[in-house]
């Protein structure tokens, strides 16, 4: 039997053509009535597997997984009108993933991903507006416009980037896991890459040292499916990509992307194993980017109906607000004027980073070195 | 002042510092238990312990990206490659991480450390153990890197490049390490950026780095003997460039010869002769001449591969043309 998607819960326009599929996975949910835990009966909230989350909690977690999704949208709407240039990778659909596994983190752990980077970096909690400003390459942007798209960081963050070769944060990740281990001080790395960066061979060097000093790191594989047009199949023998560690005796576990609850459960495992000790382990992100590689690419080599199968059935912000209305914490009228309010809070973003300035043309020679050597050529901050 | 070997100096530099400043470590194929493939980190193992002086495996793009993560997290990476010719495989964390990342973070994150080894032409090992690279990281904007040409200066760059705040290419030469020098004991830095009159002269300027230094030199002897009064001129320091001590010396004498044992094309010595022709077009009473390496992979045989190296025959031909004294 077809249901029909709520109106309200499908959050990209384009899917709302098609009958969404039932399935949801929200049998498991159980509203705090039913919990065992006493301390959690006083408070709101949702069980899922055991692990509890109050309102609040999923309050936060669907505001940004939403704000991502409409930061995405009007970034896309930015680089048509060409106000952003260059390359421009967006994360619609996958917003799941970037909030679980913040969710799961200590602000003190480290995290770095590759280009498609903005939904991380906002999960992370750095500023919408510095973010906005770098992909317009205004002097504002958070890395004063001179990375762009790709190249997100922020170090109070603990956020490396933001790195535009492929798999090329993978070995930096677990140089940061290295001076945790070195310093001890208990942070764990969080080394994203996507389906198309585990082919890459600095991976698996990764994989080795990582496993040979139990370094504490999780490396995360976003497997979005394409790795830029090249689907899976085409790219991978081994698919199930959890399991590429098995040579290096990296465990690695399978989870649903779509699922804000799940990543953060899985992930939180995850987590407390690199800290633990016992070294690196693999988490493999189940998602689906809805739009293609990056801006110039219309994403010829999927079909339309694999398409809005994920959106309509699988989308992991309508289904964290159906849980929640399930549970009672929330209504169909609140979420629609959330919405209202995050895509104001967008555009004001947006505003307030376009106003800023274009960056002086004297930060061009900055940032280069930090001990300038101002007798020997190059001469700093000259030409010839 | 007590005399040791190019290694031995490398290695009490890599001491000094790592006694200093906890921060730094020495991580790299056989570095550790196997006391250097060239003996450089001999008896540091001992010294410093399994978490400071680390094995890896085969894997340099690995342990090249691990060191400029662990440089951004705020440790101090002294980062060896067996030699250069491998560095190529760690070329994308050299080039596209640690010498931008200060620049494409605004500032946020930087490399502070050291990438070090062996490069240059070794002997017989044929074409690929026999490369001069310099010339490929000198072109890049965020690095800076450092050649010493004995012992002394061995010490002393290398610790001032562990003590740099910016990634620093440290190209040692294997021919060199036996090399026996006089070597200041204790604490010794030479800053970086400043070249080094190797020997004074009048008739023209010899400018040359790493194991060339030292073939210049036995140049100028000869050169002496024909009346000809060289000055030797050492950069050490290949980017940042002392170009003030070169043009000084060819606003001197009047001639130039660059000597390098990489490849022509592009190479340091294209690089320091366009400086001489835009800065010293005037002091020049001849043309600069280039000295370097034949445009040829390295070959093996004995002869072949003498015939591919720059020799002190050729640096003195050179000089006696550039003198007219040919």
């Amino acid at each position: 039997m077809k249901k029909e998607p709520l109106a309200f819960l499908v959050v990209e326009s384009q899917a709302h053509r098609h009958s969404s599929h039932p399935s949801l996975g929200i049998g498991d949910v159980m509203t705090t009535k039913k919990s065992t835990d006493k301390n959690q009966d006083k408070q709101a909230g949702i069980t899922q597997e055991g692990r509890f989350y109050s309102a609040d909690r999923l309050h936060a977690m669907h505001d940004m997984m939403l704000f991502i999704r409409r930061f995405e949208e009007k970034a896309g709407q930015m680089y048509g009108l060409k106000k952003i240039g260059g390359f421009c990778h967006l994360c619609n659909g996958q917003e799941a993933v970037c909030v679980g596994m913040e969710e799961a983190s200590e602000p003190t752990d480290y995290m770095m991903t590759s280009y498609r980077d903005h939904g991380h970096i906002l999960a992370r909690g750095s500023d919408a507006t510095a973010i906005m400003a770098e992909l317009l390459g205004r002097a504002g942007g958070i890395v004063g416009g001179k990375g762009g798209s790709m190249h997100m960081f922020d170090v109070t963050k603990n956020f490396a980037g933001g790195n535009g070769i492929v798999g090329e944060q993978v070995p930096i990740g677990i140089g940061f896991a290295f001076a945790s281990q070195y310093r001890d001080d208990k942070r764990v790395s969080i080394t994203i890459m996507g389906d198309g960066g585990v082919n890459q061979g600095a991976v698996y060097e990764s994989f080795n040292m990582a496993a040979l000093w139990k370094l504490p790191v999780v490396f995360v594989i976003e497997n979005n499916q394409y790795a830029m047009g090249t689907s899976l199949s085409r790219a991978s023998a081994e698919t199930h990509l959890y399991k590429r560690g098995i040579s290096f005796k990296v465990p690695g576990i399978q989870v649903d992307g779509m699922d804000v609850l799940e990543v953060e459960r899985k992930m939180a495992e995850a987590i407390e194993h690199a800290r633990s000790g016992q070294g690196p382990i693999i988490v493999e992100m189940m998602t689906y980017r809805y739009r293609g590689h990056s801006m110039s690419d219309p994403a010829t080599y999927r079909t339309r109906d694999e398409v809005d199968e994920w959106r309509t059935g699988r989308d992991p912000i309508a289904r964290l607000q159906l849980q929640m209305i399930a549970a009672g914490l929330a209504t169909e009228e609140e979420f629609k004027q959330k919405d209202k309010d995050i895509k104001k809070e967008v555009n004001d973003v947006a505003k307030a980073a376009e106003a800023q300035p274009e960056p002086d043309l004297s930060v061009m020679w900055d940032d280069i070195l930090n001990d300038e050597i101002p007798n020997a050529y190059p001469y700093p901050r000259q030409v010839g | 002042m007590a005399k040791i070997t190019y290694r031995e100096a490398l290695n009490q530099a890599m001491c000094q510092e790592m006694e200093r400043d906890d921060r730094v470590f020495l991580m790299g194929e056989e570095v550790a238990q196997y006391n250097g493939a060239y003996k450089v980190s001999q008896g540091m193992l001992d010294k410093f312990g399994p978490r400071r002086v680390i094995d890896t495996p085969i894997t340099e793009l690995g342990f090249a990206g691990l060191g400029v993560g662990a440089a951004m997290a705020g440790l101090r990476p002294v980062i060896e490659f067996m030699t250069w010719n491998f560095a190529i495989l760690a070329a994308d964390q050299i080039v596209n991480a640690a010498a931008k990342m200060k620049y494409m973070t605004g500032g946020q994150y930087d490399c502070p450390m050291v990438f070090r080894g062996a490069g240059g032409a070794a002997a017989r090992v044929s074409s690929q153990h026999s490369q001069a690279f310099e010339n490929w990281y000198a072109n890049i904007p965020g690095l800076k890197v450092v050649m010493p040409s004995n012992p002394a200066d061995a010490k002393g760059l290398l610790a001032a490049s562990i003590r740099d705040n910016d990634t620093v290419i440290f190209i040692e030469n294997e021919i060199n390490y036996g090399d026996v020098g006089e070597v200041p004991e204790g604490e010794y830095i030479i800053p970086l950026g400043k070249a080094e009159i190797k020997r004074v002269g009048k008739d023209i300027t010899l400018i040359a780095h790493s194991r060339m230094t030292g073939y210049a030199l036995m140049a100028a002897e000869e050169l002496a003997k024909m009346g000809i009064d060289a000055e030797v001129v050492d950069p050490r320091t290949i980017r940042p460039l002392d170009e003030a001590t070169i043009l000084a010396s060819v606003a001197k004498t009047n001639r130039a010869v660059v000597i390098e044992e990489g490849w022509r094309f592009a190479g340091i010595g294209a690089e320091i002769s366009a400086r001489i022709m835009e800065k010293a077009f005037d002091d020049l009473d001849a043309p600069v001449v280039r000295v370097t390496g034949k445009d040829v992979p390295m070959p093996y045989a004995a002869n072949l591969e003498r015939h591919a190296l720059p020799s002190v025959a050729e640096i003195v031909e050179a000089a006696r043309v550039t003198c007219n004294r040919a």
